[in-house]
């Protein structure tokens, strides 16, 4: 699952310059691309991010993020996510040493941190929703919904992903495209992280000051 | 609740004669091309050649063919609001209500710019960029095959937008609040997010493809400061694709939640923001043209060269050039709205940051001064509008710099002489370089070259009916006419947009010269036959393959020695012995063309609030792409006799 492998496979005469070595191969090439799907996916937050600071004292006279975020709970749900990316990153490991068990091992426990980390912020929403706080009552709140929903979409979409894997290690095995398959979920798993960072600090750390 | 949601008969116009006429004469169209393929028994043929094709030259071309289609469509708005605002002054209304007037200019916008130039820019890069990289194929063969085909399902959905329902009168910007569901309840704004956001994830994928295949894709010895300028061009062009065609993304998802679930992003009431949309589609907006001009300058780079005979006047200040373009590009965005208020300091940034980008595109300007100059310059089709572009290009961007002075800015925004600078960069800067190319690339992709009597009678009417069509624009737009008037009762601005549609009829010969250059040049094809692979003695590698080139582009992947790879092995002219390995090919597929169709039910789906055909839409794609990742092999060999057999056919000129 790492770059270094791949550059040892390289013959060195074979590459006098790193510009001028010729096509490379297809697994850095689906990795390469994927890291900049990656990129465009955070610029798409980025946009999500910035409305969400442009309307977040736009409450319309109703509550703002003071009064609405339970600390705990957001506590819980990164604890969950986080951990699922170690979980994930264990899963890396397995592959790349081409063990079954291990991988399902620490597949399931992904998805189950992952699946525990989504409950809990359905349940977030639908405790605002209860509360009267929703998407459609003020700008604030459309923004907040939006933006970690669309996180929350993007972890969903990563359970599917997920459990499509698990079925083609069950089919295919480790054959070099379900291999390259694994490695961009890795990627895309850990992004979501490095994402949910970002958007705890702005919205929930942020968005509880007085 | 209905089952068809808020679809009925009464969503298709009927009591509209013009609309009508127009529908019956596309779905006539529609049918005899369909009659005609089913009548030759070309299904087969078009089924496993074409549409299911993952082979960059043929996507390419489908590209480039649905883009020529809709600038037709695209130029017939165009002539029906010439056509109005000829006519209607003074008490006159002329022949179009405002309503269907208000959707055709947006249609013309939208359609412009989403479907003719980005699929005629995105073709061209297609079909060159493995060709000048000296490689087989971009980096994701079957993922270019799906961005095609999702390109070509928002196109039908906008033209679906003619006969069931409307399409939007907001502008092509749809700027809210007037695009909210509030002031434009119907389904044509529906229309303009759905199909924009279709193609939106197509032309996502494909910068992703293109990033990829230009950084990572090269033929051996090919380092980055000896890649063609046009690889330079299309990488700028993609980066920006990559880093700001998510924001429109975003945006549009936002006003769609306002739309379908009531949110407050850009709404007047509840603290929406409508200036941040203005904000954020122009964060996307201005970069968006420099992702259609940078690959057009590339263009121009290349024909000045070739036809010149002599290598590119400063290629390095050109990729600094290039490079600092595709940055400042995304420093400017304020410009398009000045009148949003803003503070001074602000307008003043923006106003000097897009008087900054004026300085990198003079560079280029002088750099293909000076690859003319001492050149000898052959006098082709390709040359013509690359002289016409320079002349035409560089008055268009000095009126940009004008307008890039805030309190200027003020006085002519939103008037006709806004309309007239943008399309007097955006036709000389996009249209021609189109041109260029197509008549410069013709020969390599079909194997004979095009007329150039028909094709130098086509430039000089697209040349002059230009001018005559948008110099008025200005004139209009300094006597205090704005944009996207319906009629009008000053009657001193007649006679101006009398000769600006004396202008769009000059063009309209143009466009016929085209045509007839085509026809003629098919019928003629034995006598113009390009047997060499380089009909124009050209310098990089496309030119060293066969016209057309086979499916793997190059039998032995070319060792490159130094810029203009081509040329310079020409100048050696040694012979190498080529050794033939067999190589893989990635199979052909249909999943982009199974993805694009349930696209298009979900897009229908969503559009008319048919939410379970929505659904099912979604399940479909998905269980495609399931298929689709669960299938066996993935490639196909070609046998090494198999290619040495094509290449003893096709002697090159020189072995790279």
């Amino acid at each position: 699952m790492n770059i270094a492998v791949e550059l040892s496979a390289v013959r060195p005469e074979a590459a006098p310059r790193a510009g001028e070595a010729g096509p490379a191969s297809k697994r850095v090439v689906v990795g390469y691309g994927f890291w900049i799907f990656l990129l465009s996916d955070i610029v798409m937050f980025a946009a999500l991010f910035a409305a969400y600071a442009v309307l977040v004292r736009s409450t319309a006279g109703g509550p703002g993020g003071a009064q609405l975020f339970s600390q705990t709970s957001v506590a819980i749900e990164t604890v969950c996510l986080l951990a699922s990316s170690y979980t994930c990153g264990v899963m890396s490991l397995a592959v790349n040493s081409r063990r079954r068990a291990g991988f399902y091992v620490a597949a399931v426990l992904t998805f189950v941190l992952g699946a525990a980390f989504l409950a809990l912020e359905i349940r977030e929403f639908a405790d605002m929703i209860a509360r009267g706080a929703t998407p459609q009552s003020s700008a604030f709140l459309s923004a907040f919904f939006t933006l970690v929903g669309c996180h929350g979409l993007h972890v969903t979409v990563g359970l599917v992903w997920l459990l499509v894997m698990m079925a083609q290690v069950a089919v295919q095995q480790f054959r070099p495209s379900v291999l390259r398959r694994l490695f961009c979920f890795s990627l895309f798993w850990h992004a979501l992280d490095i994402i949910w960072v970002a958007l705890f600090t702005v919205v929930y750390l942020m968005g509880v000051r007085p | 609740m209905s089952l068809l949601g808020k679809l009925t008969w009464s969503a298709i116009p009927f009591d509209q004669p013009i609309i009508m006429g127009a529908t019956v004469f596309m779905g006539l169209l529609v049918v005899s091309v369909l009659g005609w393929i089913t009548l030759k028994r070309a299904w087969p043929y078009l089924w496993n050649e074409w549409l299911t094709s993952v082979d960059h030259k043929r996507i390419g071309v489908m590209y480039i063919i649905l883009g020529l289609l809709m600038l037709l469509r695209g130029f017939s708005d165009a002539i029906m609001m010439r056509a109005q605002q000829a006519v209607a002054a003074g008490g006159a209304l002329g022949y179009l209500p405002p309503e269907h007037f208000d959707q055709i200019f947006s249609a013309h916008g939208t359609i412009m710019i989403f479907f003719v130039a980005m699929p005629l820019v995105i073709g061209l890069m297609n079909y060159l960029l493995p060709l000048q990289l000296g490689v087989r194929d971009v980096a994701f063969p079957t993922l270019n095959s799906v961005s095609f085909w999702l390109t070509a399902s928002a196109v039908l959905l906008i033209n679906v937008s003619l006969v069931v329902g409307e399409f939007a009168k907001t502008g092509w910007m749809a700027y809210p609040p007037l695009s909210e569901l509030q002031f434009s309840p119907g389904v044509g704004v529906d229309y303009y997010l759905w199909s924009l956001q279709i193609s939106g994830i197509g032309t996502l994928m494909t910068g992703i493809n293109f990033v990829t295949t230009i950084l990572k894709l090269r033929a051996p010895g090919m380092s980055l400061m000896r890649m063609p300028i046009f690889c330079w061009t299309a990488l700028a062009s993609n980066l920006l694709i990559v880093a700001t065609f998510p924001v429109l993304t975003a945006t549009f998802a936002m006003l769609l939640l306002d739309r379908y679930l009531g949110l407050h992003f850009f709404s007047v009431d509840a603290g929406g923001n409508p200036m941040m949309y203005v904000n954020l589609f122009w964060v996307w907006g201005h970069p968006e043209v420099y992702i259609l001009v940078l690959p057009a300058f590339g263009i121009y780079s290349e024909v000045s060269a070739t036809f010149s005979g002599k290598p590119l006047f400063g290629y390095r200040s050109m990729v600094a050039a290039t490079m600092s373009i595709c940055v400042l590009s995304l420093l400017v965005w304020l410009h398009h709205f000045f009148t949003m208020g803003a503070s001074a300091n602000v307008n003043g940034f923006f106003g000097v940051m897009t008087m900054v980008i004026a300085v990198p595109t003079g560079v280029k300007i002088f750099n293909w001064l000076f690859t003319l100059y001492g050149g000898r310059v052959r006098f082709t089709v390709p040359i013509l509008w690359t002289l016409g572009f320079m002349v035409t290009f560089v008055l268009g961007g000095l009126t940009g710099v004008l307008m890039a002075v805030p309190p200027v800015d003020w006085q002519v925004h939103n008037s006709l002489f806004l309309i007239a600078h943008f399309h007097h960069v955006i036709i000389p800067g996009v249209v021609f370089a189109i041109f260029a190319a197509y008549n410069y690339w013709f020969p390599k992709a079909f194997g004979f070259t095009l007329d150039e009597r028909w094709g130098r009678a086509s430039f000089w009417c697209w040349f002059v009916g230009f001018h005559v069509a948008f110099m008025p624009l200005y004139a209009l737009g300094l006597m205090g006419m704005t944009r996207r008037m319906q009629h009008y009762d000053n009657l001193a601005w007649q006679p101006w947009l009398l000769v600006a549609a004396a202008g769009a009829a000059i063009i309209l010969a143009g466009v016929v010269c085209q045509a007839v250059q085509l026809i003629v040049s098919i019928r003629t094809r034995e006598q113009r036959r390009d047997l060499t692979g380089d009909p124009w003695n050209g310098r990089t590698l496309e030119w060293s393959t066969a016209s057309p080139p086979p499916a793997w582009n190059f039998a032995v992947l070319p060792q490159v020695a130094a810029k203009d790879a081509f040329w310079s092995a020409k100048q050696r002219a040694d012979v190498r012995e080529r050794e033939y390995r067999p190589i893989e090919m990635s199979k052909n597929s249909p999943i982009g063309f199974v993805t694009a169709f349930f696209a298009v039910v979900t897009g229908f789906a969503l559009i008319w609030h048919i939410w379970w055909m929505a659904v099912l839409g979604v399940l479909g794609a998905f269980a495609a792409t399931l298929v689709f990742a669960f299938r066996g092999k993935d490639e196909s060999e070609i046998s090494a006799g198999e290619l040495a057999g094509f290449d003893r056919a096709h002697p090159a000129g020189a072995a790279v």
